[in-house]
């Protein structure tokens, strides 16, 4: 049995605006091991990001536990959720979110300056085939390949979990290839447990387990018996 | 019905509500100023007009030496005149308890009958002194306040040689001793000074001068001209040691107070425009920049087919509302403060009760340039936005470029952390609109430096032209001319060091049609105490023949070196003579002429004599040299213009204590609104990115520094810029406040140049504090749902 590295336990998550209650996670139970890596499916409103976000310390659940290598997240103070962060996750969204001020080594550099054991930013972004790159702004860089140094960044600082919030969303099928390749590599190589959340149903393929999410629920949780390359995904 | 769009500036309000007020800060800063400077200087300027009127203070004023009484109705007489009166005005030592160095008190005589044509005292408590009654004084207010003095107690006097019991029997306040000045002093100081009133019967028999007066003061018809009158007056007085009549320009009280009057109306002639200026320019950098975040509704507005007009309409309205609550504040503030400064200078003055100038025009004027300052400055970015193509102006303006801090190897020896990049990169990324904060910064410094200088010039002024210049301990003044040998027996004085002659002669100077009443010094040719120096401080020689005069007084006459003036002499054998002038310097002193005390001596023909002596003293044997003083009935007054010049600091030291926290205080909140505003707009452009940086793992506090690192270096980089303007306002200042007594050193102390900058550092931490709860509060999940 691999090492537990995420552990939920009734994750309930409401918004109330005046007086509505919207539920968005309504008890979700929820373990990720050591090097998985998992797709999170579902329909829009569902609650896949309120997840992702209560996992990875940008949000704190309104009822339930995470536990993080048997640390609850639940509890902690503001600053050690930073320090969480910074210390063990890596973030990748949909927009990206690189400084424009920053060039695509800089992007990297910013986080590995404040990490522990981080891999040299030059490095992270040859893994993600950037090298090349590496001294533009992202006002120079296409959408997909803004995205790969959003993973570089991400990856760079070793981080135990990567979690993707619709990493590929704002790409065409090529450009997302490369990104999917990228994280592949990255979770193969490095064995960073990783968490996707996509609405594209062909990329499930490509992970060792499948969540879907309905309503602020888990409806299915199958683990895949064969993986595709990305290269094989088409949309 | 509100409209929508009503609706919606009413929220936007509400939404910018902290940006909008500190907008409105600073408006009412400038607005506020406006109002201070103009309505105290009016209340001030009215309320001496209505103490003179009501009081009757003189227009024209002469001393003679001994006249008959009956003379005042040949002057009564003199076309011009409206009404004129005899007194006896008289300098005497007092001998008070409580001081170790004597006093000096000025006796001015009361008629036995009535309460008197001219200068009526305004009794402040008691009463006047009965007709005859040789030991009631009553004393002015300021010099009773000092001793504690009330009706009933005592004190010793000196009246020609013969020390005399006199007891306080009221307190009084006069419009010809506003500003009271012992003799050989050049600053009030109450404690060694004071009025003293009595009844002309009294004085009469305690000087010899039963039926005679030997002072005048005469009140002119409006038409009247006060040159004719002052001439046809010496006529009369001339044989009976009249020394020139004057006008009120050269009465010392009023041309003091004038001076004081004359800076607070350059004040409020240069600051509030300076001001309003100032905050004309932040309101125009806040606004574009505050509807320039508003572009992409703009463009939806227009999308959805409102005119340019009508969108145009709406934001002048939001910015009408924020001037408008502006002005408001600045009104209140203004009055309010007004109010205190009147009160305060009034008290200063001993002015007897105060008018308040309160007419509405300063306040429309003020509203009408602050709202048409914030209009005009918003009226550029809302055009600008308006004119937008709507689908240009939805979309995001085009992404930032940024440049490369460093190259080469540069780069590699200087690596800042990505935090730092982030700071140089951005400020670079648009440098006249980072300029523009620094810009901002540095005029909150321009206009705390230069209303700092204003309250701090006369100290400046009496610092250096006395502290520095003058070096003597005392003057001693005689009762009258004294053979010149007199300073042998003055050096003889126990504890005097050293004793320096010199010899005053009152005169009046002709030159063409022009001419002016002075008083020429004679001194010494080797002069170490009281020496004639320039701006520079550097001493001017004096010349072997001839008058060395002040360049005001050149200007004033229009002479050149080289010029014969003619010389009326007001004293003595009031004979005419003509004199060069072989000097012409600068100095901080308003009106002097110096002379070669002999070359005095041979023109006034009265032989060798003097008027008096400086005196330097040995400070162990002071006492029994003001012992000895208090017991001569030779000396007439001393001055200690050292002692003179400590109280009068002590005096000025509240004035101006509050009016630097006034002006500091407007200042910081100018600073404030830049620096606020630039950290709120910064924030608002850069919230995104700079919560994603609290998504990668930084801490509030290093993605604060972010912000402020930047802020930071606009206000720092403001500073010198504002020191440079400062530097060039307070010019523009000072040459509103040169009046005839003296001209105010152009001397900007670098304690300024720290409290201005000081000031704009708390302006900082204020702001970042404030903003630093708004990135405490960024929300994180937000960003990532929304494409930039
Ligand atoms: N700040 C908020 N206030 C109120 N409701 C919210 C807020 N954030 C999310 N919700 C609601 O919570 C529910 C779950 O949202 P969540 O973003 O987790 O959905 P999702 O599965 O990620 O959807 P999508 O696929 O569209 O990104 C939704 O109904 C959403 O409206
Ligand atoms: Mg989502």
């Amino acid at each position: 049995m691999r090492e537990r590295i995420f552990e939920a336990s009734g994750l309930t998550k409401v918004y109330r605006t005046g007086d509505v209650e919207v539920f968005a996670l309504r008890g979700v139970d929820l373990v990720l091991s050591a090097g998985e890596m998992m797709v999170l499916l579902g329909p829009s409103g569902s609650g896949k990001s309120t997840f992702l976000n209560i996992v990875g310390g940008l949000d704190r659940p309104t009822e339930g536990h995470v536990l993080f290598r048997g640390r609850d997240l639940v509890g902690l103070s503001e600053r050690e959720l930073t320090l969480y962060r910074r210390n063990h996750v890596g973030f990748v969204f949909q927009f990206y979110n690189l400084v424009p001020s920053l060039t695509a080594l800089e992007n990297v550099a910013l986080v590995t300056e404040i990490s522990a054991e981080p891999m040299p930013p030059a490095e992270a972004l040859a893994l993600v085939g950037l090298e090349a790159r590496q001294d533009h702004f992202p006002a120079q860089l296409s959408g997909g390949e803004q995205q790969r140094v959003a993973i570089a960044r991400a990856v760079a600082k070793r981080p135990e979990v990567l979690l993707c919030d619709e990493p590929t969303g704002a790409l065409d099928s090529t450009f997302g290839v490369i990104v999917l390749e990228a994280l592949m590599r990255v979770n193969q190589e490095l064995g960073t447990t990783t968490a996707i959340i996509t609405h594209n149903v062909a990329i499930k393929d490509i992970a060792h387990r499948v969540c879907y999410f309905a309503d602020g629920r888990i409806v299915s949780d199958t683990v895949n018996e064969t993986r595709v390359e990305p290269k094989d995904v088409t949309w | 019905m509100v409209s929508v769009l009503d609706r919606k500036l009413l929220r936007d309000l509400v939404r910018i509500w902290a940006q909008a007020l500190a907008v409105a800060l600073v408006l009412s800063a400038g607005v506020a100023t406006w109002i201070l400077s103009v309505g105290a200087y009016r209340s001030l300027d009215e309320t001496r007009t209505a103490y003179y009127e009501r009081n009757v203070f003189a227009d024209v004023f002469a001393q003679a030496t001994r006249a008959p009484r009956r003379i005042i109705d040949r002057i009564a007489l003199v076309p011009g005149v409206a009404q004129a009166e005899g007194r006896i005005v008289q300098y005497a030592l007092l001998d008070l308890p409580q001081l170790l160095e004597p006093a000096s008190g000025l006796i001015v005589s009361l008629p036995d009958q009535g309460e008197g044509l001219l200068n009526r005292l305004r009794v402040r408590s008691g009463r006047l002194p009965l007709a005859g009654a040789r030991y009631e004084v009553a004393i002015s207010q300021s010099f009773a306040d000092k001793h504690g003095f009330r009706p009933g107690a005592t004190f010793e006097a000196i009246l020609r040689g013969r020390k005399r019991a006199l007891q306080v029997v009221g307190i009084a306040l006069s419009p010809e001793f506003v500003y009271a000045v012992g003799p050989g002093d050049f600053v009030p100081d109450d404690r060694r000074f004071g009025i003293l009133w009595m009844s002309q019967s009294a004085v009469e028999a305690a000087f010899d001068l039963e039926g005679a007066i030997n002072n005048v003061t005469a009140r002119l018809h409006r038409s009247a001209s006060e040159a004719e009158v002052i001439r046809l007056i010496d006529d009369v007085l001339g044989p009976y040691g009249g020394r020139g009549a004057y006008g009120r320009r050269d009465q010392f009280s009023h041309a003091f107070l004038d001076a004081e009057l004359g800076q607070l109306a350059a004040m409020q002639r240069i600051l509030p425009p300076i001001f309003l200026v100032v905050t004309a320019f932040l309101i125009n950098m806040i606004l574009s920049r505050l509807i320039t975040l508003e572009r992409e509704q703009i463009g939806l507005l227009k999308a959805l087919g409102y005119g340019a007009v009508a969108i145009g309409t709406h934001y002048m309205k939001l910015v009408a509302v924020i001037a408008l609550i502006g002005c408001a504040i600045g009104f209140a503030l203004g009055t309010w403060l007004g109010y205190l400064l009147t009160k305060m200078f009034g008290d200063f003055f001993h002015f007897p009760f105060l008018v308040f100038a309160t007419r509405p025009d300063i306040y429309v004027t003020s509203a009408a340039v602050a709202l048409g300052a914030a209009l005009l400055g918003a009226s550029h970015a809302v055009w600008g936005a308006v004119r937008l193509p709507p689908a240009v102006a939805m979309r995001p303006p085009a992404p930032p470029m940024y440049r490369k801090l460093f190259s080469g190897s540069l780069a590699q020896r200087f690596t800042p952390t990505q935090l730092t990049m982030m700071v140089g990169r951005h400020i670079l990324r648009r440098p006249v609109r980072a300029l523009s904060t620094s810009f901002g910064v540095s005029l909150s410094v321009a206009v705390l430096m230069t209303s700092l200088f204003g309250f701090g010039a006369v100290e400046t002024m009496i610092d250096i032209s006395f502290f520095q210049l003058e070096r003597q301990d005392a003057t001693v003044s005689f009762n009258e001319e004294l053979p010149a040998r007199a300073i042998y027996d003055v050096r003889a004085l126990p504890g005097v060091l050293v004793a320096e002659p010199f010899r005053n002669v009152a005169v009046r100077l002709h030159a063409g049609h022009r001419r002016r009443t002075a008083q020429i010094v004679g001194k010494a040719r080797h002069n170490n105490l009281s020496r004639i120096v320039d701006l520079n401080l550097d001493p001017v020689p004096l010349p072997e023949t001839g008058m060395a005069v002040t360049e005001k007084l050149a200007d004033l006459l229009q002479v050149r070196r080289g010029d014969l003036v003619w010389v009326e002499l007001l004293e003595g054998t009031r004979g005419w003579a003509h004199v060069p002038v072989t000097e012409i310097f600068q100095s901080y002193m308003g009106l002097s002429v110096f002379m070669d005390i002999d070359e005095l001596n041979a023109l006034a023909g009265e032989g060798d004599v003097i008027t008096g002596a400086h005196l330097s003293l040995d400070d162990a044997a002071a006492g029994s040299f003001f012992t000895v003083v208090k017991s001569t009935p030779a000396l007439s007054s001393i001055g200690l213009l050292k002692l003179a010049l400590t109280n009068f600091r002590a005096t000025m030291a509240e004035n101006i204590v509050f009016m630097t926290t006034v002006y500091s205080a407007l200042g910081l909140i100018i600073a404030f609104g830049v620096i606020y505003n630039s950290a709120r707009i910064q924030l608002s452009e850069r919230g995104r990115e700079l919560a994603s940086l609290r998504v990668l793992g930084f801490t509030r506090g290093e993605v604060a520094r972010v912000l402020n690192g930047e802020l930071f270096v606009l206000s720092i980089l403001g500073i010198p810029i504002g020191w440079a303007l400062g530097y060039l306002l307070t010019w523009v200042l000072i040459q509103g406040f040169e009046s005839e007594l003296y001209r105010v050193p152009f001397v900007v102390l670098r304690s300024t140049y720290a409290y201005a900058a000081l000031v704009v550092l708390a302006a900082f931490a204020i702001s970042i504090a404030i903003v630093r709860r708004r990135i405490n509060r960024l929300d994180l999940i937000e960003v990532l749902k929304t494409r930039e």
